[in-house]
């Protein structure tokens, strides 16, 4: 399939992204078409509920589903840009097989991933150190310099000798927050508190200078004091790093500071996508509005109940035909959202949203119809 | 760390005298004793003298003494080295046990390495591979090896060996080296007679272990490390090796120390005794047979010594693996 050109500012452009997973029960179609872009340096916040293909996705960028799943369709567009050249070239990541060397390079080195459980996602019979060390011998190559025998010694190994590995990895520690880096880098991961253990993890993602950096509910598992120092952190390295950010998040109150641009997820597809403005002062689609709707305000009317969205996600085996969300949906249109499938378009501040209120087609039909 | 071993060993002790007391009861506890049994034996076949003759011997063993106070000589005599006298063999026990030692430790070196071996990828690879043709196959010969007795083996396979072909299975060493002195030639004999025990008493092991390793290894893959490895762009032969299989492997240390090793050392007697093997398990039946006390009893405290060691041995090299129950 020829692909377009990527905008220069855009760095990763995922096309109808499909995603299935073998089950016993059948196939469980995980992603449903996700499209969505994300801006060189920019952070997009992709939120939903549970079971709405937040993970899933992030692991699809990463070619890291489980056995049983596999992509099925779409594309996947990195646009890779070398530091020591002004060339970029197009990856379609869909088309990789997970273990080639093209994807380890890029998996670690150029799109990195913080995971959820920061308790348990260091080995625990190895240090801190060991860790970002595996990561920068695997990812940064050693600079060359003319003439020096010790550094044409290391270039021909192509790896970054241990002693200077640990020395990065000390600098990194300390980027990240950590007290007495020199102490902690030999620390093992029970030695270390929950948040200086996510801390460890944003080192390991960072050290060999990501482009992209897909964090996965790193805060849900750690307390809200930390939650806010973890985000900060992640805002300052980004301004120093200049990398973008993927975060994925069900808690909107985060999204709304980290992101600048939003991806709303259901049932394995992109329901609206636009700059974070757009999404929380004018949302064009009725799940983002309910959405938005449950969250707690200040002054709210005291004894007032919390909205919440009627019903159930469905089910991955008996999900509505039509629009996915019409069962819930307040604005609902019988007769045509259970029959039609909404696309992607551009409505409201320049978002994208996927509602039948907003096909014009549909809605001449619909008007036509009551005219009648 | 060396309190910790000091406190260890100090338990150890009081575990050895608590066994070996025990264990001397337990052994007493049936109607009659050796004597007895030889003095039916011997009037059976109409010597006269027998009654003289099993009085003679019961002043020379001191069975006409009551238990505790000859356990206690026992025991003292046992912390001097003096482990008593085999009634059966007319030997000191020290000599019956060191004539077996060397050739049960070499067996059991050599099964549970022969384990570790085989279990150790054949787990492994059944767990990468989870539900492949290879993994069931593996699944299913690890189930009927788990199922089928060790002795059982034994006895099939000695049955091909006889009767269909001439190689010399009984035993550990050829006819002409069985009571030569020991020499290089001798040692290459042993090696040749050596590996069919070891297979045998091995195949109960090797299956249980695959099943542990594979469980063991599954639960690891699961584990966010694994994923946040593979994340980093190591590939995945690292990945299982180095983080899942060095996790999944710490829980076998254990097993080593505490089953595996005084396992193979005391059990397989029935094995041993059909392959008509010079190790101790064979004598400790017999012993046990006989009312042979001081050759049972100093046998059990051995097996006991073994197991405690090997407990304290599994402790510390887990210590030293996982940085985790690493004691202050």
């Amino acid at each position: 399939m020829a692909t377009a050109a990527l905008d220069s500012e855009v760095l990763l452009d995922i096309r109808d992204l499909q995603v299935h997973f073998d089950v016993r029960r059948g196939t469980v179609r995980a992603l449903e078409g996700v499209n969505f872009t994300i801006r060189k340096s920019k952070t997009l916040g992709v939120i939903g509920e549970s079971g709405s293909g937040k993970s899933v996705t992030a692991r699809a960028i990463m070619q890291l589903l489980a056995k049983n799943g596999s992509i099925v369709s779409g594309e996947m567009l990195y646009n890779r840009q070398r530091d020591d050249s002004s060339d970029s070239e197009l990856i379609d990541i869909a088309q990789q097989p997970a273990d080639s060397q093209l994807m380890r390079d890029l998996r670690g080195g150029e799109i990195a991933m913080i995971f959820q459980e920061p308790m348990s996602s260091l080995t625990p019979v190895y240090t801190a150190g060991l860790h970002i060390g595996e990561s920068i011998q695997l990812h940064l190559k050693p600079r060359q310099t003319v003439g020096d025998q010790m550094a044409k010694a290391i270039a021909r190994q192509n790896r970054i000798p241990r002693e200077e590995a640990r020395q990065i990895a000390v600098e990194m520690l300390d980027k990240v927050g950590i007290p007495r880096p020199e102490e902690r880098v030999v620390s093992y991961p029970h030695e270390l508190s929950g948040g200086q253990r996510q801390r460890v993890m944003i080192a390991i993602a960072l050290s060999c200078g990501p482009k992209l950096l897909i964090a996965d509910e790193p805060t849900t598992a750690l307390d809200v004091t930390t939650q806010a120092q973890i985000n900060d952190l992640m805002l300052d390295l980004q301004e120093e790093f200049g990398m973008a950010i993927m975060y994925i998040t069900h808690d909107l109150g985060v999204i709304a500071e980290m992101a600048e641009d939003i991806a709303v997820m259901y049932l394995g597809r992109i329901v609206e996508q636009g700059t974070t403005d757009a999404i929380f002062y004018n949302p064009q689609h009725p799940y983002t509005r309910a959405l938005l709707r449950s969250i707690p305000r200040i002054g709210q009317t005291e004894g007032s109940r919390l909205e919440v969205i009627e019903g159930m996600v469905p089910d991955p085996f008996s999900i509505p035909t039509g629009c996915p969300f019409n069962n819930r949906c307040p604005d609902v249109m019988p007769g045509i959202c259970d029959v039609r499938m909404p696309e992607l378009l551009t409505a409201g501040d320049g978002q994208r949203a996927a509602c039948l209120l907003h096909d014009p087609d549909t809605m001449q039909e619909v008007t036509r119809a009551r005219v009648h | 760390m060396l309190s910790y071993i000091i406190r260890r060993v100090g338990y150890s002790v009081v575990m050895l005298v608590l066994v070996s007391f025990v264990g001397f009861v337990i052994i007493e506890l049936p109607p009659g004793d050796f004597l007895t049994q030889l003095l039916t034996e011997l009037e059976g076949r109409g010597d006269r003298s027998a009654e003289d003759r099993v009085t003679e011997l019961r002043l020379r063993y001191g069975l006409d003494i009551p238990l505790l106070p000859r356990y206690v000589k026992w025991a003292t005599n046992f912390v001097r080295g003096d482990f008593g006298e085999s009634f059966a063999l007319e030997r000191p026990v020290r000599e019956v046990i060191a004539q077996r030692f060397w050739l049960t430790c070499a067996l059991a070196v050599a099964s549970i390495l022969l384990v570790w071996v085989v279990a150790i990828p054949i787990g492994v690879y059944s767990a990468t591979n989870q539900y492949s043709i290879g993994d069931q196959i593996f699944t299913t010969i690890s189930f009927i090896g788990l199922g089928v007795p060790g002795f059982l083996l034994a006895l099939l396979l000695l049955f091909y060996v006889v009767q269909f072909t001439d190689v010399d299975i009984l035993g550990l060493f050829s006819r002409e080296y069985r009571d030569a002195p020991w020499s290089f030639a001798k040692f290459v004999d042993l090696l040749k007679h050596l590996w069919l025990p070891a297979l045998i008493g091995s195949i109960t092991g090797t299956a249980g272990l695959i099943r542990i390793m594979r469980g063991n290894l599954l639960d690891t893959l699961g584990q966010p490390f694994v994923e946040s490895a593979r994340a980093r762009g190591l590939k995945s032969r690292t990945v299982t090796w180095k983080h899942a299989v060095r996790m999944a492997i710490n829980p076998l240390i254990v097993i080593l120390g505490s089953e595996a090793l005084p396992g193979i050392i005391v059990g397989n007697a029935l094995v041993a005794t059909v392959l008509n093997l010079p190790t101790i398990g064979p004598e400790f039946v017999r012993a046990l047979q006989r009312q042979d006390m001081y050759l049972a009893g100093t046998t059990l405290v051995f097996f006991t010594l073994i197991l405690l060691v090997g407990n304290l041995l599994a402790d510390l090299a887990l210590a030293w693996l996982d940085p985790r129950i690493r004691l202050e």
